[in-house]
């Protein structure tokens, strides 16, 4: 198999190399020595670790808590531990069902003109497709997409990871809740509403006077949130911990 | 750390690795005993349903871009203004910052992405220009961005609940924003429906240098 040259062109192309920073990543393990995957046995399997993106096979090795294993071919993070993750993964959580929550009920813009003034909330904004007929299904889809799907997320996330947090056995259905929370994952979109708000008032400014009202100050913390989720969140040890 | 010597996938090794907990088991497996995803050690389908969806977006794009955004009624003028028009308007009023995120947002990022979902599903077949980690990037660039397209959508619902203000001024959604929505939406169902280990797949194993240690994993 190797000096293969069937992808031609390709052979020569450059690879990425696993860099010197030793201290922050590393290459995710050992690729196996072809002398041992003859047979493998149902305990080897699950000491595999095999990159979603590129399909390469590695012996998983659990990096320290900060560092992160990164596949060598594709240089997708595969295994990324934190300290205390859990409990700052839940807090975070919560954080993100109140916010929302409140932020539903409270006014984000508020305008004025004319001797008029309006105010408008998440539900209105979402409403506001509801009463114009053919749209209706945009109502459902904004509500959705900045309300409900956050918020059900976040809970996902609060069930699955409570248990492993307070080591005790995982919760019933753990891994469908948390396989549903992870394809709601790009279906989340709180924070791109809140700049949604900002554009809104710059594009109203001079036909109205507009004021923030407090829901767009927890939108744009929920940005900041929703960026600590992603960050701390690693995949792998929450599946890792789920099997047990 | 440990550099790669022979690196191999899983389907070289006669395994199918579970996508979403990266779990490698037998091959022919049907479904990951761990997270319960349905195992393929590649999506028979992928190019096909990537496709489909890409289409599918492209359709709706262009009743997005040809219709009203936007209805504006104050008490001098009555205005519908589509996606491109409303960022001309601001650009002629001299919000050049906003009409660019405008631009960027709902022209640059949905056609960039009609391009780029395109041509890694085209470099599969054919081979590509590109090298492979670049196209894995411009992948991630894709998944990643996709959904801030989304943005003017909101700005719409935005601005049609607020600006209710009577006879002075009232703003109201045009039928593009719905087409709008529904290509953002099916664009981010075709790249997700890409299997980007597809990229990857006539690559050759690396030329493998001596273990450093010299002692089998
Ligand atoms: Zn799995």
């Amino acid at each position: 198999m190797l000096g293969d040259e069937r992808a031609g062109v390709h052979a020569r192309a450059p690879r990425p190399q696993p860099d010197d920073r030793k201290t922050a990543r590393m290459s995710a393990a050992r690729p196996l020595p072809p002398h041992r995957t003859a047979a493998l046995s149902a305990e080897d399997l699950a000491g595999l670790i095999a990159c979603p993106r590129c399909d390469a096979v590695y012996r998983a090795v659990q990096p320290g808590h900060g560092e992160r294993a990164v596949c060598a071919r594709c240089e997708t993070v595969l295994i990324a531990p934190r300290r205390r993750a859990g409990q700052q993964l839940i807090a975070v959580a919560l954080a993100v069902v109140v916010l929302v929550v409140a932020a539903t009920m409270a006014p984000f813009l508020a305008i004025e003109a004319g001797g008029r003034a309006h105010a408008s909330s998440v539900l209105d904004a979402a409403l506001a497709f509801a009463t114009a007929g053919p749209a209706a299904f945009l109502a459902l889809a904004v509500a959705a997409l900045i309300v409900f799907i956050p918020v059900l997320r976040a809970l996902l996330v609060i069930y699955v990871l409570a248990p492993i947090v307070a080591n005790r056995p995982p919760a019933p259905r753990a891994a469908a809740a948390f396989r549903l929370s992870e394809d709601l994952r790009p279906w989340s979109m709180a924070e791109i509403f809140a700049i949604g708000c900002a554009v809104a008032l710059v594009k109203i400014a001079d036909l109205a006077q507009v004021h923030f009202g407090p829901a767009f100050w927890m939108f744009a913390a929920l940005v900041g949130l929703v960026v600590v989720q992603d960050g701390f969140m690693c995949r792998y040890s929450v599946w890792k911990s789920l099997e047990r | 750390m440990e550099i790669a010597g022979a690196l191999r996938t899983a389907r070289e090794m006669g395994l199918v690795a579970c996508t979403r907990c990266t779990r490698v088991w037998p091959g022919g497996t049907a479904r990951c005993g761990r997270c319960g995803h349905r195992l393929h050690s590649r999506e028979p389908k992928a190019l096909q349903r990537v496709w489909a969806w890409w289409a599918v977006g492209l359709i709706a794009y262009l009743p997005a871009n040809l219709w009203p955004m936007l209805e504006t009624r104050t008490l001098v003028l009555s205005q519908e203004s589509t996606i491109v028009g409303g960022a001309v308007d601001l650009a002629r009023h001299g919000n050049w910052g906003i009409a660019l995120v405008i631009l960027v947002a709902s022209v640059a990022i949905p056609v960039g992405k009609f391009l780029a979902i395109a041509s890694l599903a085209l470099g599969v077949r054919g081979g590509s220009a590109l090298p492979r980690h670049r196209r894995q990037q411009l992948y991630e660039v894709v998944e990643y961005i996709g959904r801030w397209s989304m943005i003017d959508v909101f700005v719409v619902a935005i601005l049609a609940s607020l600006v209710q203000l009577g006879a002075v001024a009232q703003v109201s959604p045009g039928p593009a924003s719905l087409f709008f929505a529904l290509s953002v939406i099916f664009t981010m169902l075709s790249a997700q429906a890409f299997d980007s280990r597809l990229i990857w797949d006539e690559d050759p194993a690396p030329l493998a240098p001596p273990l450093p240690e010299g002692r089998p994993a």
